[in-house]
């Protein structure tokens, strides 16, 4: 079975990086989700596996006895699940509203902090119009332009 | 003690300086001399000392396991540097309170030459190779903030930068010199250096140690080919000029060179470099001074020669040369000094420096007229100066050379000639010279201005006529440079001899050169023309080559797109770890089959990979998000099986939120876009692929290896004994790992806050908010 799960592991880590490298913010935030659970068996796995044995005390006894699941690996799992939540919620709820604002999911259209379109080879997406923009900064790219 | 009073004491000014300019106003210069006047009166106090041999030496521990003291040692040779830092300095001082005025920045600027001069004074005094470097590079900083002092001029900053880059890089050549020379002599302490010459030259770092020392020294003292920063620097206040650039830092690399001769002197090797370079020097600089016009780039050039000519005495290295070279020191401070300042003087009251547009203004400057011509007649070499007495020792020197003493002399008549012109066109032509047309009519300079030419000159004349003051100091100071006891005998008549006879060479050609100036201007646009490609040049092609550099590193690596940064790490990872993997021999041993898989595992180990296919390659969001929430309940129900309740229940949870979120939300998001080339995907494919590889490698690995249960036996055995908690996973979290969990309570509230305060954000927009959310088109 742990052989098993280092292809899963693997699997779910070149699905994450290949989402993260895309240009879609969407796919970015898939990206992380798959990632985060790609570490989360790792580290599992790496506690070895074991059927039916969790780490519970049994009421007749005073200490945990052999065979029993690692638990420091799982307390460090529930942990990461946790906090792995509220990245995703997080990244979900900023990538709207960048969207939102900017007008386009395109990261190579966020890579500058003042031209939208820098030197974007895609055309322009769904772009709303000048309102997010100050004025100043419109009629700096108007007189550029 | 008072030596390093001498030394704090200056750095101590350099920060009350600006108060005390705003109080004072226009007497800061006067009070603010009192103190190198002070220094000078105690430096000249120990004259006597120590020119019957003796040596102040004293040391602080510094850093006393890399063999670094604070440590002092002052012989004849530092006493003469002392004395003209803080002498001239005194002058200087003075005189920028009349040249700067009311100048919103004086503070500024008399703060920054307090530090100099401190800086410098550490320098000539230090006793330990390290102290002087680190008072060395203090001077380097000084002249860089001193050279830009006008910094809202793009040239004053360029000449700043380029001084600061040519000594800079010259001080880490002679950085790594000292530490090979300590190392070579077994100390770094100078009284102890000086005393191995003989083990250091048989060692076989010699070389090395020699040319990066010689590095250091010609950049600082403008040796060709690295001069080309001195005229440059002549953007300076005129004060600046004076001290820094003729008088005193300029000639750190000279003084670096005589204090450590009696180490490194007296080889072959020490012979052919550093005479070859101050004779090339010496030439250039006189040659190239006869055709400027810029008064200031006159003297830088002249400047430039007599540093030239100053390193070629060293390199000869004869008890002659060494005399002729410390009275040549301070001959020339106290001529090109005083002519510094009158060229600040001439330029503050008719408003320009170009000796062409200036002329007979004898009468409306007397003094300041006066003043230059016997400055003149000094740097020309003319009797009854110093000048003439310096000048009769430069050609017995050359003529007694042990080694190619035709050709040394023959360059320095040469040379000679030159500046026998130069000091006609700078000291002579404008006061006495025809009639020109200054943008401003002139007056006599104010007395602060007076007071420093006036005493340099008037020095050259006394010194001249009665010589036995100068000789003290300069025989105290051979006599270091020698390491023994040297009289030196000055007088103005030598009798008739083949002295005499090349003395009067030079002025008649001088003076023959004077009368053809005008020629040798409009000659000079050749000489320009062929400048232009020397070092210079160089220069800003490697200054330019450099940025192009960085500019292309920056574009290769700062590219600005997440992917190209991603694909690095991930490679590099792949790399690392990939080969670390194959040389330490890993997933060489078969994986232990420890747990049979079990047709319903297959299932889910199936759905997982499939789920995780779909949620890469759907083209819809939704499908996308289903696909996610597929993994994540997998990896639940793997969780319960393989004995982690806890696990399995909190993801069933948060795989069920994190639903919820992207089915309320998606439709808020943009639709996948297919925005890469298929051969981006191939490529990206391929990265995502071999990282993935590597990691299922790893665990593999990682199967085959024993594994570290002290931990989980740890819990296991005080979970219920000391947390009161059967269940241990729960114990760890609540009470062994309290705190971590804490940590995590608080992302989540951050997380928390963040969410909703993106969610409230406004971003100034007028009312119809509603449509500013971009349609959908689904």
């Amino acid at each position: 079975m742990e052989i098993v799960l280092a292809f899963i592991i693997g699997g779910l880590y070149a699905a994450g990086l290949y989402m993260l490298m895309r240009r879609s913010l969407v796919k970015l935030v898939i990206g992380l989700a798959l990632l985060s659970q790609a570490a989360n068996l790792l580290i599992f796995t790496l506690g070895r596996l074991i059927r039916g044995r969790p780490a519970l005390i049994p009421s007749d006894m005073a200490r945990l006895v052999e065979p029993f699941a690692d638990p420091v690996p799982q307390a460090l799992i529930l942990t990461a699940i946790v906090i792995g939540f509220g990245v995703q919620a997080f990244a979900i709820i900023l990538i709207k509203r960048a969207y939102q604002t900017v007008g386009t999911d395109d990261l190579d259209d966020m890579r500058s902090t003042d031209v939208m379109h820098g030197s974007s080879s895609a055309p322009p997406v769904n772009l709303p119009n000048d309102k997010w923009r100050s004025p100043v900064e419109a009629t700096l790219r108007d007189e550029g332009a | 003690m008072a030596i390093i009073m001498a030394i704090l004491s200056g750095f101590a000014l350099t920060v009350v300086a600006p108060w005390l300019c705003r109080l004072a106003r226009g007497a800061t210069g006067w009070i603010i001399a009192l103190q190198p006047v002070g220094l000078a009166f105690y430096f000249a106090s120990q004259l006597h000392p120590i020119a019957a041999g003796g040596v102040i030496a004293l040391s602080y521990p510094w850093v006393p396991g890399l063999g670094i003291a604070l440590s002092f040692y002052v012989d004849g040779l530092s006493l003469l540097f002392a004395l003209l830092i803080s002498g001239i300095g005194a002058l200087v001082v003075i005189y920028a309170g009349g040249y700067l005025g009311e100048h919103p920045q004086a503070g500024r600027f008399y703060a920054l030459i307090l530090m100099f001069m401190a800086s410098m004074l550490g320098l000539v005094l230090a006793g330990n190779v390290i102290t002087m470097f680190v008072f060395w590079e203090l001077t380097s900083l000084s002249s860089f903030l001193l050279i830009g002092f006008d910094h809202q001029r793009e040239a004053a900053r360029a000449a700043a930068l380029q001084a600061l880059l040519v000594t800079g890089a010259g001080g880490l050549a002679l950085l790594a010199g000292l530490l090979l020379l300590g190392q070579a002599g077994g100390s770094l302490e100078l009284s102890t250096l000086l005393n191995e010459g003989r083990a250091i030259q048989s060692h076989p770092l010699y070389l090395s140690i020699l040319l990066l020392i010689l590095v250091g020294a010609f950049t600082k003292s403008a040796q060709v080919p690295f001069h080309f920063w001195l005229p440059g620097a002549m953007e300076a206040p005129t004060p600046v000029s004076a001290y820094l650039h003729s008088a005193t830092m300029v000639k750190a690399g000279v003084y670096l060179l005589a204090r450590l001769s009696p180490v490194l002197g007296g080889s072959e090797a020490w012979h052919y470099l550093v005479t070859g370079a101050g004779t090339a020097t010496m030439l250039l600089g006189a040659a190239v001074a006869l055709w400027q016009t810029d008064l200031k780039r006159i003297l830088a050039y002249s400047t430039v020669s007599t540093l030239g000519a100053l390193v070629l005495l060293l390199g000869m290295d004869t008890v002659l040369s060494v005399k002729a070279a410390m009275l040549f020191l301070l001959v020339h401070a106290l001529y090109k000094g005083a002519l510094f300042l009158i060229a600040g003087a001439v330029d503050h009251e008719t408003g320009t420096r170009e000796v062409t547009r200036l002329g007979r203004l004898a009468r409306a400057m007397p003094v300041t007229a006066v003043a230059a011509g016997l400055a003149a007649l000094s740097m020309a070499g003319l009797p009854p100066m110093l000048g003439f007495i310096n000048k009769e020792l430069l050609y017995e020197a050359k003529l007694q050379a042990p080694r190619a003493s035709v050709l040394v002399t023959s360059a320095g008549v040469l040379a000679n000639m030159f500046l026998v012109a130069v000091a006609g066109i700078v000291g002579f032509a404008p006061f006495f010279g025809r009639r020109a047309d200054p943008p401003r009519m002139p007056h006599e300079a104010p007395l602060a201005m007076l007071v420093g030419p006036a005493v340099l000159a008037g020095l050259g004349l006394v010194c001249g006529l009665f010589p036995d003051a100068a000789s003290i100091v300069v025989s105290a100071a051979a006599g270091a440079v020698r390491a023994e006891v040297t009289a030196v005998e000055l007088k103005l008549w030598h009798g008739i001899n083949p002295v005499l006879g090349l003395s009067l060479l030079t002025v008649a050609a001088g003076v023959g050169l004077y009368a053809a100036r005008g020629f040798l201007r409009r000659a000079g646009s050749i000489g320009d023309a062929i400048g232009r490609w020397g070092p210079r040049r160089w220069y800003s092609l490697l200054l330019a080559s450099l940025n192009g550099l960085a500019r292309v590193q920056t574009r290769l690596l700062q590219s600005g797109y997440l992917r190209r940064y991603l694909m690095v790490i991930v490679l590099t990872t792949v790399a690392l770890v990939g080969s670390t993997l194959l040389l330490r021999g890993g997933l060489t041993e078969p994986v232990p089959s420890l747990l049979d898989a079990r047709f319903y595992e297959w299932t889910i180990a199936a759905l997982i990979l499939l789920a995780t296919l779909m949620a890469v390659l759907s083209p819809s969001r939704l499908a996308a998000a289903a696909a996610l929430s597929v993994i994540g309940y997998g990896v639940a129900l793997l969780y319960m099986l393989f004995s982690a309740p806890d696990l399995a229940m909190t993801q069933f949870a948060v795989e069920t939120l994190t639903v919820i979120l992207f089915v309320l939300v998606v439709y808020r998001l943009p639709r996948f876009a297919s925005l890469s080339s298929r051969r981006a995907r191939l490529r990206d494919a391929a990265i995502a692929l071999l990282a993935g590889g590597l990691m299922t490698a790893l665990v593999l690995t990682a199967m085959t290896l024993p594994r570290d249960l002290h931990l989980a036996t740890y819990f296991a055995e005080n979970s219920l004994l000391l947390a009161k908690g059967r269940n241990v996973v729960n114990a760890i979290l609540v009470d062994f790992r309290a705190l971590d969990t804490l940590g995590e309570i608080t992302v989540l509230a951050v997380a928390g806050i963040g969410i909703y305060a993106l969610l409230r954000l406004r971003l100034e927009e007028p009312a119809d908010s509603g449509s500013s959310q971009p349609e959908e088109e689904v």
